[in-house]
């Protein structure tokens, strides 16, 4: 404590300052997420997912994926020492193929959030900054993109491009931006009407030195709040496209695992090893970003801290 | 209700409407240049042989003269021709449409019931014991991929345990009428409906658990009760009625889902459904059907979304007054 | 019998953050046809008073001391006895502006709801009685079948008023009724406040922060800081020459109409009524207080005699009998 009062002092100059109160907001922000059990165990059911994720060459060599690598492999093996959950319809092992499937979900969820965010955000400040016909352009175009239904949306855009990851991040970021961008709108336009935005464009300051430090630094914790929530959509979008067939083809990932298992007759032959982990990984990822979510949301949405007493 | 309100509604969804148009054209015209020339690839066509093609699907001329022939013939409620079975589209809707509405309506209205009912025990007292048992179902149900909890239904109660058919519409042959026939497709409807409830219930659940926590501070409660009226009359003729209205918008939203609400468990389960005829057409791919059935669900969506705005001006004298 | 005696009243709110005390040991009565008004700034623990009589605060919120309704312990009731005193024995006077009427039901049904509840009346004997009852207080029966947002504040302010009315209570609490309403709307509303309470022989518990409000309403006045009364008496008294300083400096936030040297030198009260959760010691209100000795931040000085059927709770009073209880 000591210390902080004493760097403030000897050199206080404005990015100093920033940047003392930056680091203050994330000690108040760890001290209250802390507080709240679900969250932190959330948190730590990520880790341990974003661990594997990171370390899968290391923990399931690549040649388990292949289909010529696993020819002399027994198929259809019930879970054993060498395959923990047993083999597929030809003799892949499963555990390799959820620990790297482990490695596409994660990633299509968190890219596809971040460009869902970058673009919902872009055009919420700009609609709510600039006003009038801007607004009301980009806002109609939102309406449109939030009339269509996003199944069939992510649907028909996944069929007409290339079957890869990078498309089936683009299309996420398509048709779940306009969300984000009504959410950003309606609060840069709450910020806007306080003094200081004012204040600043009276003294001469430009509007984009308004928007980048007194309109961001207003809604970024709304917007951050927002991309906690946004990833287990994601996921689950990329996992349903890739279900369906629409994914990448060449990299694994759990949805995929799910329709390779239905359509080589897992079920039928009550083959549970091979269709039941990539759903739970599934849905322990979602859940565990959906408890961080939460407790992100609590502590940084302007709008619950006012209301919730 | 003012002529003016409905008409800017109406309005409204017209201009949505041709912006779907537009951008359907644009996806499939612009974006995929040469849908004969993939749908083909491989097959070793000689470049007369795929000009009569393209002929065939009026894919030549210029992009401009497509596009009014496309707008055109939309018009007329012709939506080409299914490159697959070459039938027209609009046949291949039609058969399709009836099983979805009849699987997703009913899931729909069931899991309405029961969001509704236990958003309301949830939000009325908030973090008893029923709060929190409900609100962890949701958020589980939420977080499970709705086509593999019918993948896990299905492995065991229809293999494992065979309860219930492992899928389709009826019983092969099946020659029932009447009575026998509507059970027999009943029995066969049972599992996917039961998925679909359990997935759509959390959304419900939430909104009006939400809803009614907002209502519950409110001071028109505080007179109810303080006119000595019992809890449980405060809830039904004062609380429930004020927090239903948000619920009541995502319901009609929801059924502008329905029919492309269950693209994946309709697959799990091949009822023979809208979700199915998408599932065929992405794998064709069958340009003409993604096309005409895209068109079909951003549409009903258009028209929920309308129907709702117009609703919701019937349900809140606020809005009516206006 | 009076209609409602407040013994040594305490109430304490609990929250996650921990217990707020609102009310700190309020004794009060009202008589039948008596009016009494209690003034305070916002937060002091007055409308949490009016909540208690017809016990509406949270289920989990502390009481001590008792609240005689018609000489009966309201927190001694059974469910049953409770919902039948409710609005029967007391009526409150919701504030107009706030959402304290049903925004999706038409204001016939909510009087009529309250008069088929407590009686054996046909819905058309309640009917019309709903519009005898929005007659009297001004508004054309046929405002009944009107939705809340229909009508002006003035107007939702009426229909509040004839709702308290509608079960004959012998005690209205009116809670703030003229907040937020119009200078003109608001002597409106308190003349027909009056008029009613003059007419039917009612008591009344007048709660505001306004205290010229009440001068011209109430008998007696009755001033609280941080949950406690600390000064009452006749309110011509009260507000005209008040022992409490606090008293003193709300009287002097108003302006006396008429009196050109207090329009043109309107003096406010320095600083924010305290943190219930967090009190001062001693004379919660040494801190704002410009005639505080250094005693003040160690004594809790009680309510002392201040003539007839005067009371005030500040060091600078001098203690009848030279006994000071607190």
């Amino acid at each position: 404590m000591s210390d902080v009062v004493k760097t403030q002092t000897t050199t206080f100059s404005p990015r100093s300052f920033r940047w003392q109160r930056r680091r203050a907001a994330t000690v108040d922000f760890w001290s209250r997420f802390r507080g709240d059990r679900l969250a932190l165990f959330g948190l730590a059911v990520l880790l341990t997912f974003i661990v594997m994720a990171i370390g899968a060459p290391w923990i399931s060599p690549k040649e388990g994926l292949s289909a010529v690598d696993s020819i002399d492999n027994p198929t259809w093996a019930t879970p054993r020492f060498d395959y923990p959950f047993g083999t597929d319809n030809l003799g892949r092992s499963v555990a390799a193929q959820f620990v790297w499937g482990s490695r596409v979900s994660l990633w299509v969820g968190l890219s596809a959030t971040v460009l869902t965010i970058a673009i919902g955000s872009a055009v919420g400040v700009t609609a709510g900054f600039f006003g009038r016909w801007t607004d009301a352009t980009l806002m109609r175009l939102t309406d449109w993109f939030l009339v269509i239904p996003f199944l069939p949306l992510a649907i028909v855009l996944a069929s007409v491009l290339d079957r890869s990851l990078r498309n089936v991040v683009l299309v996420i970021a398509i048709t779940s931006w306009p969300g984000t961008a009504r959410l950003v709108r309606a609060q840069v336009l709450t910020v806007k009407q306080r003094l200081f935005v004012d204040r600043a464009r009276a003294l001469g300051a430009s509007r984009f030195h308004v928007i980048r430090r007194h309109i961001l630094p207003n809604v970024a914790p709304l917007i951050l709040a927002n991309v906690t929530l946004a990833v287990p959509i994601s996921i689950l979008t990329e996992t349903t496209l890739a279900f369906l067939g629409l994914g990448d083809p060449k990299r694994p990932s759990w949805g995929k695992t799910l329709e390779e298992a239905f359509n080589a007759g897992a079920i039928s032959r009550n083959a549970w090893w091979y269709y039941l982990p990539a759903g739970a990984g599934i849905v322990i990822v979602v859940l565990a970003f959906t408890l961080v979510g939460r407790a992100v949301e609590e502590i940084l949405d302007p709008r619950l801290r006012e209301g919730g007493l | 209700m003012r002529a003016r309100f409905v008409a800017g509604k109406v309005f409204g969804a017209f201009g949505t409407l041709v912006f779907v148009l537009v951008f359907n054209f644009f996806l499939f015209r612009v974006v995929n240049d040469d849908p004969t020339g993939k749908l083909f690839r491989g097959r070793n066509l000689s470049q007369d042989q795929l000009d009569r093609r393209r002929r065939e699907f009026n894919l030549d001329g210029s992009k401009f003269e497509q596009f009014i022939a496309y707008l055109k013939q939309t018009m007329r409620g012709n939506l080409g021709d299914s490159f697959l079975s070459r039938r027209p589209v609009t046949t291949e809707i039609r058969e399709a449409l009836w099983p979805t509405i009849a699987l997703v309506g009913t899931s729909t209205i069931l899991s309405m019931l029961i969001g509704i009912m236990l958003g309301i025990a949830a939000g009325w007292r908030r973090r008893s014991g029923t709060d929190v048992a409900a609100t962890s179902f949701s958020m589980f149900t939420y977080s499970v991929p709705d086509f593999w909890l019918g993948m896990v239904l299905l492995a065991f109660f229809a293999v494992k345990w065979p309860w219930f058919p492992t899928g389709g519409f009826e019983d092969a042959g099946s020659t029932a009428t009447g009575f026998s026939a509507l059970l027999d497709q009943a029995h066969h409807m049972a599992l996917p409906c039961i998925t679909l409830t359990l997935a759509y219930i959390g959304e419900y659940m939430i909104v009006m658990r939400s809803s009614l926590l907002d209502t519950v501070n409110e001071d028109f409660l505080q007179l109810a009760r303080a006119k000595g009226l019992r809890d449980v009359v405060v809830r039904r003729r004062h609380a429930v009625p004020n927090a239903l209205l948000p619920v009541v918008s995502l319901s009609a939203l929801n059924f502008g889902y329905v029919l492309s609400g269950a693209i994946a468990v309709e697959a799990i389960y091949s009822w023979p459904g809208i979700g199915q005829a998408t599932l065929e057409a992405i794998r064709g791919p069958d340009f003409p059907m993604l096309q005409g059935l895209f068109l079909l669900l951003s549409g009903s969506m258009i028209l929920a979304n309308l129907a709702v705005d117009l609703l919701y001006s019937l349900l809140d004298p606020r809005v009516r007054g206006r | 019998m009076s209609l409602l005696e407040l013994r040594d009243l305490h109430i304490t709110y609990r929250s996650e953050r921990g217990d707020v005390p609102a009310v700190r040991g309020v004794s009060l009565t009202i008589d039948p046809g008596e009016t009494v008004g209690l003034a305070g700034e916002s937060g002091c623990g007055k409308s949490t008073i009016a909540g208690a009589v017809l016990r509406l605060l949270p289920k989990q919120t502390l009481i001590g001391g008792q609240v005689l309704l018609d000489g009966e312990d309201v927190y001694q009731m059974k469910p049953g006895q409770l919902r039948a005193a409710r609005w029967t024995s007391a009526a409150i006077v919701f504030q107009g502006a706030l959402h304290a009427l049903n925004p999706v039901q038409r204001v016939g049904k909510q009087i009529a709801e309250a008069i088929l509840l407590h009686s054996s009346h046909s819905k058309q004997v309640a009917t019309q009685r709903v519009g005898d009852l929005l007659e009297r207080v001004g508004l054309p029966p046929h405002r009944a079948r009107a939705y809340p947002h229909q009508l002006s504040g003035g107007q939702r302010q009426r229909v509040l008023i004839a709702l308290a009315l509608a079960c004959e209570p012998k005690l209205l609490i009116a809670d703030e009724p003229t907040t937020a309403l119009d200078v003109m709307v608001q002597a409106q509303v308190l003349e027909l406040l009056a008029e009613l309470q003059r007419d039917r022989g009612l008591g009344l518990l007048f709660i505001t922060h306004d205290l010229s409000v009440l001068t011209s309403t109430c008998e007696r006045l009755a001033v609280m800081y941080a949950g406690r009364i600390v000064e009452d008496g006749p309110s011509h008294d009260v507000f005209g020459t008040p022992e409490h300083p606090y008293s003193a400096a709300l009287a002097r936030a108003f302006p006396t109409i008429g009196d050109p040297a207090s329009r043109m030198n309107p003096t406010g009260l320095a600083g924010d009524p305290p943190n219930p959760a967090n009190l001062p010691s001693g004379c919660p209100f040494h801190p704002r207080c410009d005639k505080a000795i250094e005693a003040c931040s160690a004594t809790d000085v009680e309510l002392r005699q201040v003539g007839v059927a005067r009371r005030a709770a500040c060091i600078h009073i001098p203690v009848e009998g030279g006994i000071d209880r607190g």
